[in-house]
């Protein structure tokens, strides 16, 4: 806006307020019936759902899949999918959190026309429908996918199909029993405090997999019971393990 | 400093002008004292501070004609963060930021035993979704009203660092009751953190107190989410307050000045 755009509107709006009511009562009126709508909703909800608690945390036995809460399921779906690119990794993560953020602080720099009717401002009203059905659609899929922390690779093409469905079976254990709180597998998981299990299988040979599991050094928790109670998932898991290279 | 209106009262509450004879020029009576308390207690307060120049101010400047429900939603986010504040405070009261089994034992306190326990925290679990709900609604409100624009820029910055901080409130506050769904979901959010450009590493580091997740964690989460982000809201929540007195609400922008010869007349 330059200076008579600016001028323009100092004296169209101060016409209009004059024209205006007075804030007390009117618009504190409409306030105050938001206000009471707001707490009705939340006592409602509060009385209706309440509040849950989970197990103790316990940061030696993992077996629980981290889920943050609704509202930053679309932060991790980003997240998820920009991990999946490879070219993006090192940025994706919070780089894309990060411009979004400068955009939307900037916005009145970079906007700068004077029209504020949305129907003759066809940029924004596009930026502005896309954003808002973007954030629905990945809080809706990041709702749907299991945790951010779920392993998504893809097995190596030299793999026969029945060594492909364990791959996935393995997979979804890894997924499961919470290694990536501790381990990276590729993209996925966090770096320490374990070590990268990305080439595991070309360093320990799937015995020695299975006695680190059985038998782990602390602070990694024993998976000496899943193998006990479940042996077909734990030789899944320690099959996968040893594909990885 | 242009007049401002006069409050908008019911014939029957404004004050009444003295009958002649009435209070004549004898001392002031008891009765007519206590009458007056309240007045007299307002203008003590008013002559030491002229208070009353600010509030009126704030309530009785005009928001221009055809404002709707729309801008209701500001205040409504006001309205959930309050809520957040009393229920917070409540909690606060039973609450231990103690890692070794202390905090989650509290929280089970409160959840279990504790004399509406379960309902308070609920309700400050629950108003924390529907604050985050009303303050994107607000911010979509005043993206599509181009309420940002000239003379708003200020308005709107001020509004996305609301905007992250309370995210961060939720981000900080979700570890609290220490379940391994909150203690595992706030390691792997941190290590995220430290992913990040620039500053990431040294963020993650100082909100885990350390290069690792230790017990000091809780207690630097705690005080973050009750003491450092709170205030920085209610401080910036008051400079949103005054820029949006001081530039006024924008008005719909469907809605365009008449040249009222009228209005023009009786403003000079
Ligand atoms: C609480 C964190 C934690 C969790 C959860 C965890 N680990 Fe570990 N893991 C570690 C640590 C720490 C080490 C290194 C131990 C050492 O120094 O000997 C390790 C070592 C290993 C090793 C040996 C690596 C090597 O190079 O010698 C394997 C294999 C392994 N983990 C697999 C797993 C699998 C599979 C899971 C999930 C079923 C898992 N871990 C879950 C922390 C963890
Ligand atoms: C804690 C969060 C917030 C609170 C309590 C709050 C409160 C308010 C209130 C009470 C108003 C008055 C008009 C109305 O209700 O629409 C307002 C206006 C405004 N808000 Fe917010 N707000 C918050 C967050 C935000 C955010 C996230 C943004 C944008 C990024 C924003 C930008 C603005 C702008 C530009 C105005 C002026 C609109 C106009 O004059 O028409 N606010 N805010």
């Amino acid at each position: 806006m330059n200076q008579a755009e600016k001028e323009e509107y100092l004296r169209e709006y101060s016409i209009l307020k004059n024209a205006g009511k007075p804030f007390f009562p009117y618009a504190v009126a409409k306030d105050s019936v938001m206000a009471v709508v707001v707490m009705v909703v939340i006592i409602f909800l509060a009385a209706m759902f309440g509040a849950e608690l989970g197990p103790k945390a316990d940061p030696t036995t993992t077996t629980y899949v981290p889920r943050p809460d609704w509202y930053f399921f679309f932060l991790f779906e980003v997240l998820r999918v920009m991990k999946n690119v490879p070219k993006f990794t090192d940025m994706a993560t919070i780089g894309v959190p990060t411009i979004c953020m400068i955009l939307l602080f900037l916005l009145p720099f970079y906007d700068r026309s004077p029209e504020r009717w949305i129907g003759r401002r066809p940029v924004a009203l596009a930026a502005g429908l896309t954003t808002i059905f973007a954030m629905a659609y990945l809080t809706y899929s990041g709702a749907n996918t299991g945790s951010p922390n779920s392993v998504d690779l893809n097995p190596p093409s030299s793999l026969t199909s029945s060594q492909r469905a364990t791959f996935r079976a393995g997979e979804a254990v890894v997924g499961q029993s919470g290694c990536l709180a501790c381990h990276v597998i590729g993209h996925n998981g966090n770096n320490g405090p374990g070590p990268p299990l990305t080439a595991i299988g070309t360093i320990l040979r799937p015995q020695a997999i299975a006695s680190t599991l059985r038998n782990p050094t602390a602070p990694m928790p024993s998976f000496a019971d899943l193998a006990k109670d479940n042996p077909e998932k734990f030789n899944n898991l320690v099959n996968f393990l040893s594909m990885l290279q | 400093m242009p007049k401002l209106p006069a409050p908008p009262l019911p014939k029957s509450l404004q004050p009444r002008p003295k009958r002649p004879g009435e209070n004549g020029n004898g001392a002031v009576r008891p009765v007519e004292a206590a009458q007056e308390a309240g007045i007299t207690v307002v203008d003590w307060i008013d002559e030491r501070t002229s208070l009353s120049g600010g509030i009126r101010w704030l309530l009785f400047r005009k928001v221009p004609k055809g404002i709707n429900w729309f801008y209701t939603l500001g205040s409504a986010t006001m309205f959930a963060f309050l809520n957040q504040a009393v229920t917070g405070v409540f909690l606060a009261m039973f609450y231990r930021p103690d890692a070794a089994g202390g905090a989650y034992e509290s929280v089970r306190y409160i959840t279990d035993d504790a004399f509406l326990g379960q309902l308070v925290r609920a309700m400050h679990k629950w108003g924390a979704s529907v604050m985050i709900i009303l303050i994107f609604l607000h911010m979509a409100r005043v993206f599509f009203f181009g309420a940002y624009k000239y003379p708003r820029e200020l308005t709107w910055i001020i509004g996305v660092v609301l905007l992250i901080l309370t995210l961060a409130m939720g981000f900080t506050g979700y570890l609290l009751p220490f379940d391994q769904r909150s203690y595992w979901a706030t390691i792997v959010g941190v290590n995220i953190n430290g992913t990040g450009p620039f500053i990431g590493p040294y963020l993650s580091d100082f909100l885990r107190a350390g290069p690792e997740f230790g017990a000091t964690t809780l207690s630097r989460f705690y005080a973050i989410h009750m003491m450092l982000i709170p205030g920085l809201i209610a401080a910036l929540i008051g400079a949103h307050l005054y820029l949006i007195t001081k530039l006024g609400i924008s008005a719909p922008p469907w809605i365009k000045a008449q040249e009222d010869p009228g209005l023009r007349e009786s403003q000079v």
